[in-house]
Formats: C-alpha cells, structure tokens, sequence
C-alpha cells in the first residue's frame, strides 16, 4: 500500500509535508468556508440582495462555495487528487453532467409553473 | 493444445486485459460507481425540491425563520446555529474517517481503531442531532390557521415578532372528543384535535388589538407580508379553516406543505444514510479490532466505508446549502 499522496492543495499555493498535515489543512479551509456561509446566512447583507441570472447574488455565492467545499470533500478526503485521470473523468464529469441536465429542466419548468400561476390566464391543462 | 491462443497480440497495451488501467481494486471502484448512482439519487431529489421552490417561489417558507431553534436553549431564536454545529460535527467525522484511512496505510492497527471509533462517535451525535430536529420541527412553536385554500396565516405582534397561538388564545370547553378505535369505528382513525379551535383563535384574535396576521406571500423586501388590523380580521374570520400546530405530510404551520414532506423526505434519506453509515463503520470497527485487516496486511476495507461516509458528508454540504441557507 505504498500510496503517493499529491500533497499540495489550491494549484500548490499550500503545500504540506505529510498527508495528516494536509488533512488538518482541509479541515481548516472547510470549516472557514461554512462559517462564512453560516455568517452570510444570518446577516443576509443588503448588497448582496440584487439578482445576477435570475438568482440572488447571495444565492450564487452560496453554491460556489458549496461547490468548492464538495472539490475539497471529494479531491482530498476521497483521494480523488491520487487517482488515474480516467477514473476520475468518469465519476466526476459522468455525474456533473447528468446533474446539471436534471435541474436544468426541472427548474426550467418549475419557472414556467409560477410564470402561469402567477401571469397566466390558464386555469389547468398548461 | 496448439489451438490455444497465447497471445492476443495486444500485450503491453493498456487496456489489453490482464493490468488494471485505473489503478483501482474491483471494490473500491464499485464503490465509486455506486456512489455515482447514489448522487444521481440525491439530486434527483434536491432538483424535485427546486422545481416545488420555483413554482412557489413567492410563498415558500424562509428556512431562517422554521429552523431557529438550539437544544438546552429554549425561546431564543438562533436560526441556522444548530445545523451548522451538524454540518461541523459531520465535517469532524469525515476527517477522524480519512485519518483513519491514513494509518491503515501505515498498517497502525492502534490509530485506525481509534480514530474509527471517533467517527462512529460523530456519526451518532448527527444522527441524534437530526432526530431532534425533526422532533422540534413536527412539535411547532408558534401554530398558525389554515384558511380553505390550503394558505397558512401567522401571526405576528405590532412589532414584526412571531406570536404563538398559547400567547393570545384562550382553549374553551371542547366539546367534541377526538375519535379513537376503541369507542368509534374501528377502521378510522383520527390524528390529535388541535388544542385550540378556529372561533377560539378568533376571538383571542378580537380581544388582543396588538397581533396582526402574516401571510406566505414574499414582498418586495424578502419578507412575508403583514396585514393590517382589518385585513388581518377579515382574513381569520372569512378564510380560517383549521388550527395547524406543527409539521407533517399533510399540514405545515410554517408554509407550504411540500416544504415539510421535502424536509422529511431529503434529510430522512439522508438520515437513514448515515445511520447505514454508523452501522457499516461498527462493523469495520470490530474487524479492525478482531485483526481481520491486520491478518490481511490491508486496510483497504477501510478505505471503502471511508468513501461511503465521506460521501454521506458530500451530501449533506448539498443539503445543507438547498434546506438552509438559499
């Protein structure tokens, strides 16, 4: 079980000498991420209200940052970082892209609902 | 045996046959490929939940104001505090599971033990956390009239802040018993009365000029909107239908029904994974103890379990962000 774990997180910004110390490094940037979501949830800054592709920008930081938290998740703590590229390409883009195509539709068609609910002249059968 | 093919002439390719070219055992990339599926699952239902969230985006519940409450700490509102001491105990979790991953490579039977223990330890405190949760969320705080349409009315003071029905409204003399089995028609059943009945509600509501009504609908400023005093009267007496106390699959005191059979659904799934967690992790726990790795001088079993657990992690940051915080 001789693994070579790669040892540097954020493009080599922070190396670690030990895969425990990269770890705990995790742990700390994980948990900074979610304090500043916990923090922005509860301040709900006023700047941030205005929308940006039909979203808040709140909500777009939000799943940026959720987003980030799931790389950091699966890259170190799943040693995706120490895997072939092949089997990597498969797990990851295989769900990326079943998942962005799902809620794609869903939301699409969820808008369209409350468009009618709430402009339309339709009663059912819409 | 001259038919024998000995060579497929592809040797020294890499997918030839007879190498692993993914560098993967067989398990550890089952488990990926299930962990694959097993996303595909979750989004399937967080998407179901974004599409019930569009298509009621201008009445749905502010998750802020349903989720405020911190064991040991009664009537204070904390929104959010508690989820994320959830999230963190899971995050915790995660780490105590990949450090034991990391000293099964080191083949220290000591450390994995104990750091295995740790994350059952974890694994427990969150389901636990969950199961109050849900208790605190079905129990209600405050109660709100259902008018026939199926929109919940709140109420609220002078001031913005949340009103409990007990605060303003007088239970009478009830006069109809709730029906149970034993003294009524065996074949139905009935769910527990509210302690308050719709005339009770108001005339509490007559008798105390400082509360208002709140409704579903989301203004301009992201706040659900408060009706005046008359509006308010109006409202309860010509639409109020039911008393909802609580949460279930069929009534929500703090919006929108769906929003609780989501809640349900989403976090019951998710639950029911990390209680399946905690049981394979207390099964690898007693193979490490009994040696079983040790004997086998690999710890990969354990690299397993940890995919699965982190994975249970992975889902929750999703939920986490969805349920929570957008």
């Amino acid at each position: 079980m001789a693994h070579a774990h790669k040892l540097e997180i954020l493009r080599g910004l922070i190396k670690f000498k030990s895969n425990t110390q990269k770890i705990w490094g995790v742990l700390i940037l994980l948990s900074i991420i979610t304090s500043v979501e916990v923090v922005l949830g509860i301040e709900k800054p006023e700047a941030l209200m205005g929308h940006v592709l039909g979203m808040k920008i709140l909500n777009w930081i939000f799943i940026i940052l959720t987003i980030a938290k799931a790389y950091y998740i699966t890259w170190d703590f799943m040693h995706m970082r120490d895997e072939t590229s092949s089997l990597r390409r498969m797990v990851v883009w295989t769900a990326i892209f079943l998942i962005l195509y799902l809620v794609f539709i869903l939301l699409q068609e969820g808008g369209y609902i409350q468009d009618v609910y709430s402009a339309g002249f339709l009663k059912k059968d819409f | 045996m001259s038919t024998t093919v000995v060579t497929t002439g592809t040797e020294g390719k890499t997918w030839g046959g007879g190498n692993e070219p993914l560098k993967a055992s067989y398990g550890k990339m089952m488990m990926w490929f299930f962990i694959v599926s097993d996303a595909l699952t979750f989004s399937g239902f967080l998407a179901a939940y974004g599409f019930s969230r569009f298509k009621f985006i201008e009445t749905w519940p502010i998750a802020d104001e349903v989720f405020t409450h911190v064991p040991f700490l009664h009537g204070q509102n904390l929104p959010m505090i508690y989820v994320a001491f959830m999230t963190f105990v899971l995050i915790m979790s995660s780490v105590t599971m990949v450090l034991a991953v990391d000293a099964g490579h080191h083949l220290n039977k000591a450390k994995v033990t104990l750091y295995m223990f740790l994350t059952i330890i974890g694994g427990l405190i969150f389901v636990g956390s969950q199961a109050w949760e849900w208790a605190t969320f079905i129990k209600g705080d405050y109660g709100a009239i259902q008018t026939k349409g199926g929109n919940i009315l709140q109420f609220v003071d002078t001031d913005g802040h949340r009103v409990a029905l007990r605060d303003f409204v007088v239970a009478g003399e009830n006069e109809r018993a709730a029906h149970e089995r034993k003294n009524g028609l065996w074949f139905v059943s009935e769910g527990a009365l509210p302690t308050y009945t719709v005339e009770e509600v108001i005339h509490g509501l007559e008798s105390h000029p400082n509360v208002l009504v709140r409704t579903q609908d989301i203004n301009e400023h992201g706040h659900k909107t408060v009706l005046s005093r008359e509006e308010s009267l109006k409202q309860i007496k010509t639409n109020g239908r039911h008393v909802v106390e609580g949460a279930n699959l069929h009534v929500n005191e703090y919006g929108s029904p769906l929003f609780a059979d989501f809640f349900f659904f989403i976090t019951g799934f998710h639950g029911f994974h990390v209680f399946s967690g905690v049981i394979i992790n207390i099964i690898i726990f007693f193979n490490v103890i009994l040696g079983t790795y040790e004997k086998r001088k690999s710890y990969e079993m354990v690299e397993k379990v940890g995919l699965y657990w982190h994975f249970v992690d992975l889902v929750w940051v999703f939920v986490f962000t969805f349920f929570y915080l957008v």
